[in-house]
């Protein structure tokens, strides 16, 4: 690694920190509790910037898996897996996230509304995606075979909403360009979104990082055996 | 071009009708999912768990099916022989399309009216027809490109449904909430928003298959 390189991820690992500590302090102390729902609402500044970022990094797959399939450079391909790691690691804090709130707030765990039906979905879609780098055999299949479903299943998303929002819908409608929030609770939430995107980004990159060395690893070791 | 398609319809077509063991093996299958069915949700199944059964049913029968259409290919080599035709590849997936839809509305065909008559349904139902064809579609889009990738993973069994199910998963709430009210007697009205998502969702995916098939099948 360049000596640049590592400069950058400290001061990203520090920008990180920091936002994801003010994002804390702003969350606990500084925004007011709602007044309808209670104190259960603050886990709104959490479930929304986590549901924004797993939106960003499945679109990051989506666009790594086209470039990969046009180009084939491992980089592009090395994104693709690590931004679907995060995705689904993001997915699945949505999936408990919400439930901790519906809870209280609606009174059950789940109901199969649209936006609910579809964080389901598409985790099971990227779960998927997960599998099929792994089940494929050698690493460049698993990466084309990978970049096929990074790019239908993430096509199929629009689908889904649509139709399960046709079928039936329940989720609080995003009141968040509407006016709804207060200026506090507005501020909050870009801290929060700030904060969680930054840490998006430090996680990929330490995952492409990662996946790049692996894939030199196992060109060594290939190497070394003939 | 189209006489290359035909071809390759014409091969799966030929092979399917000289050994029917794909076909009846579905055939036996399905029926399976929808008595299954009705004994897990009781005998009294109503118009509201009917269209549920039927899709259940089109959807695990027609997964086996489609899986089938691409461990042929793969067992012999074949996709080796299809690869090195000399046509474009989209046009390799049109012909296995063909074929897997041709399959996937035999099931159909053979599975509804029994389907119907087990739970006391009205059976000549015209409109039943078309929501079937469009549904059917999109399974066999989604489903070529899908067991095509499914074949060349070491899962290859287990990794169809896993990626197949999501996918199509507007397909099967649009075709059961169509297939509702066409089993209640509705007009055309009530299915028109469903029947637009689901012939939606086959041109996208056509398309789409048509575009990624390349990279599936290359080796």
């Amino acid at each position: 690694m360049s000596g640049t390189s590592k400069l950058r991820d400290t001061l990203l690992l520090a920008l990180a920190l920091a936002a994801m500590l003010a994002a804390l302090a702003m969350v606990f102390v500084y925004v007011p509790t709602e007044k309808t729902s209670g104190i259960v609402q603050r886990i709104f500044y959490f479930h929304v910037p986590v549901a924004w970022v797993a939106s960003l990094a499945f679109l990051v797959t989506f666009i790594g898996s086209i470039l990969y399939l046009s180009k084939r450079t491992a980089r592009w391909n090395a994104l693709a897996a690590a931004s679907a790691e995060v995705g689904v690691l993001f997915t699945t804090l949505i999936l408990l996230t919400g439930p901790i709130w519906a809870r209280p707030a609606w009174g059950i765990w789940w109901t199969w509304d649209a936006r609910l039906t579809t964080s389901l979905v598409l985790w099971l879609i990227y779960v998927a995606y997960l599998l099929v780098r792994r089940f494929a055999g050698e690493a460049e299949r698993g990466a084309r075979l990978a970049a096929v479903v990074g790019i239908a299943g993430f096509i199929d998303v629009p689908l889904v909403f649509v139709t399960v929002n046709l079928w039936r819908t329940q989720h609080p409608t995003p009141l968040i360009f509407e006016g709804g929030l207060t200026t506090a609770m507005l501020i909050t939430l870009l801290v929060c979104l700030a904060a969680f995107t930054l840490l998006y980004i430090l996680l990929v990159r330490q995952a492409t990082r990662l996946k790049t060395l692996e894939s030199e690893l196992r060109l060594l070791q290939r190497l070394r055996e003939e | 071009m189209l006489a290359s398609l035909w071809a390759i319809f014409r091969k799966d077509l030929l092979r399917e009708l000289r050994t029917k063991e794909t076909i009846v093996a579905v055939l036996v299958f399905a029926l399976l999912v929808v008595v299954i069915f009705s004994f897990a949700t009781g005998t009294g199944v109503t118009t509201d768990v009917a269209p549920g059964v039927l899709w259940v049913a089109l959807a695990f029968g027609g997964v086996i099916g489609l899986n089938r259409a691409f461990v042929a290919e793969k067992e012999n080599a074949c996709l080796e022989g299809l690869r090195l035709c000399p046509v474009d590849h989209a046009v390799i997936y049109a012909g296995k399309l063909a074929g897997s839809l041709t399959f996937l509305l035999v099931l159909a065909v053979v599975i509804t009216p029994i389907f119907l008559a087990l739970f006391n349904l009205p059976v000549f139902l015209p409109r039943l027809a078309l929501i079937i064809v469009l549904a059917v579609l999109g399974f066999a889009a989604v489903g070529t490109l899908f067991a095509a990738l499914a074949v060349n993973t070491r899962a290859r069994d287990i990794m169809l449904p896993i990626l197949f199910l999501p996918v199509v998963s507007p397909v099967v709430i649009a075709a059961v909430k169509a297939t509702a009210p066409v089993l209640a007697g509705a007009s055309w009205g009530e299915l028109a928003t469903w029947l637009e998502i689901l012939a939606a969702f086959d041109v996208i995916f056509i398309v789409v298959g048509a575009l990624v098939f390349e990279f599936v099948i290359e080796e």
